[in-house]
């Protein structure tokens, strides 16, 4: 009998909760809809919130509920319900309150323009038990609604975000750095810091996705335009000065060692998962390859994470590309390369992406593990030099 | 709020938590605003919590409670009482039990 504190207060997510093994699943991203009332420029999801096809063949609330129940029978701590815009979805408080009832965690992805009164308090007396995080684009209107393309989306972002604060919500804001709105990243971050109830340090999206579904080259090349390049991306990470390029050194030094054939390096063992609007689960939302999804209408939850995945995790390149540059590159701690980038971008999932080695590249160089126009894969002692990058 | 914990007295889990069971650990999960700090957190106990918690439904006095687990455990009995008391003190000031009768 020890007398000390009976209650031990754990963040959900840190090591050593669990005694024995890891949960089946830990935590689950569902995607309850890809229709979004924004039409932001370089978003890689979103549909018109009128689509009426999309909007018929995602799953109801009630098939939503027993998948909750399943996750959290798993194990399943923290779920995030995301988009499109989430709340277009008339059922979503049913959801999220039958998450909460289940003991879940919610982390609500949501661009704060649907957010009401009742939704507010709703979220102060059943909080989430995350920050709500808000994609808030531009600090104008002008900029903003560049970005949305739709008339009305800054007031109806700052109304909501209001009624979050008014309530004692915590959230947490998310900027874009984009052609109208580049200018703005200062301001943003000041803006964002006298919030109440703000939370951390707002992040920008710079590095942005194609589209997922595939098939809208339209979006992908407009999206491809508004991409900033290697030193460009370097320049705004090292805009607050030299903390981000010792991160990127210190990361690639103890994460050095190349892939080899592996394509799912990214996740090799995390119980994590997530599901579209229509019940097909993958191992991440932009990861919609056909080979790589599972159909939850004709299976399990359990079964999905106890042989479907692991199975795809054993998934190895066949790609001479991959095989030649990504197999034997040092940088993939810094590089995004992954099977869902290779298919939004190729439609494969060992494809190199050269957008983001480039990427990489420039990180690298800024770091000191390569010189300028060197390519990583033909480093022959690439991890020794990351290490004694690292020590230095 | 500072409440004297009474061994006549019947508690059992709040409905402003959620109790859940994952691989072998009892989590206690807030559900109403007030409990947790908000983020990241949940609860859980060591092993003398466990055993006292799972015992914690309501259904007799918690000296009843504290008897069944002096039967099962070789215990001071005054130790065992005065963690119990501990434990239920803690408890009720977090709001995660409440008294019942």
């Amino acid at each position: 009998m020890s007398g000390k504190a009976y209650v031990k207060k754990v963040p959900s997510a840190q090591a050593g909760l669990w005694k024995s093994a890891q949960p089946v699943l830990a935590r689950l991203d569902i995607e309850l809809t890809e229709r979004c009332n924004n039409n932001c420029l370089h978003c890689s999801v979103n549909l018109p919130a009128g689509d009426a096809g999309a909007k018929a063949r995602e799953w109801t609330a009630e098939r939503w509920k027993a998948v909750l129940t399943e996750a959290a029978g798993l194990g399943c701590l923290v779920v995030r319900l995301t988009g499109g815009e989430p709340l277009l979805r008339a059922d979503f408080e049913e959801v999220y309150l039958h998450a909460r009832k289940l003991g879940l965690r919610v982390m609500l992805f949501t661009n704060a323009t649907l957010i009401t009164p009742r939704l507010a308090r709703l979220l102060k007396d059943v909080p989430p038990l995350e920050a709500v995080e808000v994609s808030a684009y531009g600090m104008t209107k002008g900029t903003c609604e560049a970005v949305t393309r739709v008339p009305g989306s800054f007031a109806a972002c700052r109304r909501g975000l209001g009624f979050l604060s008014e309530n004692g919500v915590a959230f947490t804001v998310k900027g874009a750095v984009l052609p109208p709105t580049r200018h703005e990243a200062d301001a943003f971050e000041a803006w964002a810091a006298g919030l109440p109830g703000h939370t951390g340090t707002p992040a920008f999206a710079v590095l942005f996705d194609l589209r997922s579904r595939r098939g809208q080259d339209d979006k992908n090349r407009a999206i491809a335009g508004l991409r900033p390049g290697g030193e460009e991306f370097v320049r705004f990470a090292r805009r607050r000065g030299e903390g981000p390029v010792e991160e990127w050194r210190d990361f690639c030094g103890r994460s050095a060692g190349a892939r080899g054939d592996r394509i799912f390096a990214c996740m090799p063992s995390a119980a994590s998962a997530a599901i579209d609007p229509y019940g097909r689960l993958q191992f991440c939302l932009g990861l919609r390859h056909p080979d790589t999804v599972y159909d939850l209408a004709s299976g399990s939850l359990r079964e999905a994470m106890t042989e479907f995945l692991p199975r795809l995790r054993e998934r190895r390149a066949a790609d001479p590309a991959y095989l030649e540059r990504c197999g034997r590159c040092f940088l993939k701690g810094l590089c995004e390369q992954c099977p869902a980038k290779s298919w939004a971008e190729h439609g494969t999932l060992d494809t190199p992406v050269e957008y983001f080695c480039g990427i990489a590249h420039a990180q690298a160089v800024a770091a000191g593990l390569l010189d300028r126009g060197e390519k990583a894969w033909t480093v022959r002692d690439g991890s020794e030099r990351a290490a004694r990058r690292r020590e230095s | 709020m500072m409440r004297k914990i009474d061994l006549s007295r019947t508690y059992a889990p709040s409905d402003d938590v959620v109790i859940r069971e994952i691989e072998g650990e009892i989590v206690i999960v807030p559900l109403t605003s007030g409990i947790g700090d908000l983020e990241d957190e949940c609860f859980t106990f060591d092993e003398w919590g466990r055993a006292i918690w799972s015992k914690l439904d309501g259904s007799r006095p918690l000296g009843t409670v504290v008897q069944e687990l002096l039967d099962d455990y070789d215990a001071p009995a005054e130790l065992l009482k005065g963690e119990v008391i501990g434990l239920l003190q803690e408890l009720y000031e977090r709001r995660m039990i409440v008294e019942k009768g």
